[in-house]
């Protein structure tokens, strides 16, 4: 547990102090501005609107897929290219312990991003009256939905000693389990209904309604936990080879 | 103290290092040599826990370095051939950093680390970024991160490549220093290093151990004659002809130097298990030559190293 929270607490003063996490961060914020003023103020593009989240969480769950990736790129590609990976893995330290202490440290960044976007809440509040139900439970589900993608770019990160390469195929990974469902759709039956449960978008929508829903959380933590599980076995494969 | 036995290590269908087997004891200090290529690393990469082997048993104090890897790394403190550090850290984040992951607790860590900032030299950079640091520098904070949590086996990958030659000696310096309180398992191209540092060499070649021993055993195992070389003035023939009659004496060589001719040099191999000398200079006293030197011509490390490397 404390080997966790020494590589946690490491890799998020890392992030803090470099550059990477503040552009990722403020361009993640002005795109989400971009879909909060075309959802919500009302213009030529929009002229009615509604008082509520969902109009710029919906297309923020597709910033995740190409965002998630660029803050955990660095996690493990960056000590695979300094060689420091060597010191990890000769130190007492067992290699899950090293997954998850990195991992949170991507979540704490992800996490202090979200809360930022807190600021059009309150705009929101200021000038009208949302629902505070569907407001809570599409935050808890951007956020389980931002911890899945993460998870998913940190495998990716184990594959690579170059951060680019990690990046895209993070993006890649991300993008097939985003429309999986649209393999569903041209399919019948039980391969449809397979399909469209896979896929990342499928299980957000019940959150933007003020729904939520057990099955959806069990589907967001698993896709983190399976990927979380399979760094740590890619680390293991690669000590063999 | 660190064991291996039958370790064979294949990358792909490549063997880099083939049935080796040794044996390290507490406290001994042994130097590792090797062509490029070798297996000098990859032993050392099993060694520490980085790779398993692909087949054998290594242990470190009696804890198998692959079931009870924990327990083994706890006992060691590496550094690998390209120093690993985060370049982004200072000096004394990085080290207060590998001694926790490496199990010291906060309580004790601002000593241990003030103590290895001390023995490394490092005071002055204490907070400067690693990034910043020469190669040198580099090299040093390395050994810090490597020695702070004080373990009981030291392993160092050609510690001292790639710098300038005054850091060289003061990093075989720091090195032999630390040598008395750990197990120190050293491994280098450069001979005479090893020779300075190390009480007994293992020779790997081609992924198999070529040869074990202390440097002086060694030095006689492969030649088992010893070599000396004296300046006389003096006739050449009548000299060549008294000193052959010297017991175990194996064969003289003879040559005058062209600047001066004066003096000649006659080079003397002679049985390993006599000692000549004071027999050739009584000689040389009672004819009544001159001697300008007298010197013997030990066997050199390089020339062992040549000799099992390259005549199997």
């Amino acid at each position: 547990m404390r080997n966790i929270f020494l590589i946690t607490f490491k890799e998020t003063k890392t992030y803090f102090l470099s550059p990477m996490a503040y552009i990722v961060g403020g361009l993640f914020l002005g795109l989400t501005w971009f879909f909060f003023n075309t959802s919500i103020v009302p213009g030529d593009l929009n002229p009615i609107t509604e008082a509520n989240v969902r109009g710029y969480l919906d297309p923020t769950t597709l910033l995740f897929i190409i965002f998630s990736p660029l803050i955990t790129m660095r996690l493990f590609s960056e000590e695979e290219k300094l060689g420091t990976l060597e010191l990890l893995f000769t130190s007492p330290v067992k290699d899950i312990e090293i997954v998850i202490g990195k991992y949170l440290a991507s979540a704490i960044i992800l996490i202090s991003i979200v809360l930022c976007t807190l600021f059009y809440v309150i705009l929101i509040y200021l000038f009208s009256s949302p629902d505070l139900g569907p407001l809570l439970s599409a935050y808890f589900g951007i956020t389980l939905y931002g911890l899945a993608t993460l998870s998913v770019g940190l495998f990716a990160s184990s594959l690579s000693g170059n951060q680019i390469v990690s990046a895209v195929v993070g993006t890649v990974l991300l993008l097939l389990l985003s429309f999986i469902d649209s393999l569903g759709a041209m399919l019948e039956g039980l391969p449809s209904t397979i399909f469209n449960q896979m896929a990342l978008n499928y299980h957000f929508e019940d959150f933007t309604k003020g729904v939520i829903d057990m099955g959806n959380i069990v589907y967001y933590l698993s896709i983190a936990i399976l990927f979380l599980f399979f760094t740590t076995l890619n680390l293991q494969i690669r000590r063999w080879k | 103290m660190i064991e291996l036995k039958n370790i064979t290590k294949y990358y792909g269908n490549f063997p880099a290092v083939t049935d080796i087997s040794f044996k390290i004891n507490r406290g001994e200090i042994v130097g590792l040599l090797g062509p490029n290529g070798a297996g000098k690393s990859t032993t050392m990469k099993m060694i520490t826990g980085f790779m398993p082997p692909t087949s054998g048993e290594l242990t470190i104090d009696g804890y198998d370095i692959v079931h009870e890897s924990i327990e083994a790394r706890k006992k060691i403190g590496y550094l690998p051939e390209t120093v690993p550090l985060y370049t982004d850290m200072t000096v004394y984040s990085y080290i207060e950093y590998m001694g926790k992951l490496r199990g010291l607790n906060n309580k004790n860590i601002k000593s241990k680390a003030d103590n290895v900032i001390e023995i490394c030299k490092l005071g002055d950079y204490k907070n400067s970024l690693i990034s910043k640091l020469s190669k040198g520098f580099r090299q040093r904070v390395g050994i810090a991160q490597a020695i702070i949590h004080e373990p009981e086996v030291l392993i160092l990958d050609e510690p001292t490549i790639g710098i300038d030659p005054n850091q060289v000696v003061e990093t075989r310096q720091l090195i032999r220093n630390l040598s008395g309180e750990h197990t120190l398992v050293l491994s280098s191209h450069i001979l005479p290093e090893v020779s300075s540092i190390c009480e007994r060499v293992l020779i790997i070649n081609e992924g198999e151990i070529a040869a074990s021993d202390t440097i002086k055993n060694l030095s006689s195992l492969v030649s088992g004659k010893s070599k000396m070389e004296v300046d006389i003035i003096g006739s050449p023939q009548s000299i060549k002809t008294k000193l052959e009659k010297i017991e175990g004496v194996r064969s003289i060589d003879l040559w005058v130097k062209k600047s001066s001719n004066e003096y000649t040099t006659f080079s003397i191999e002679s049985d390993i298990s006599v000692d000549i000398r004071a027999e050739v200079s009584k000689t040389i006293i009672e004819n009544k030559w001159g001697l300008l030197r007298l010197e013997s011509m030990g066997m050199s490390l390089e020339d062992i190293f040549l000799k099992i490397t390259t005549s199997e």
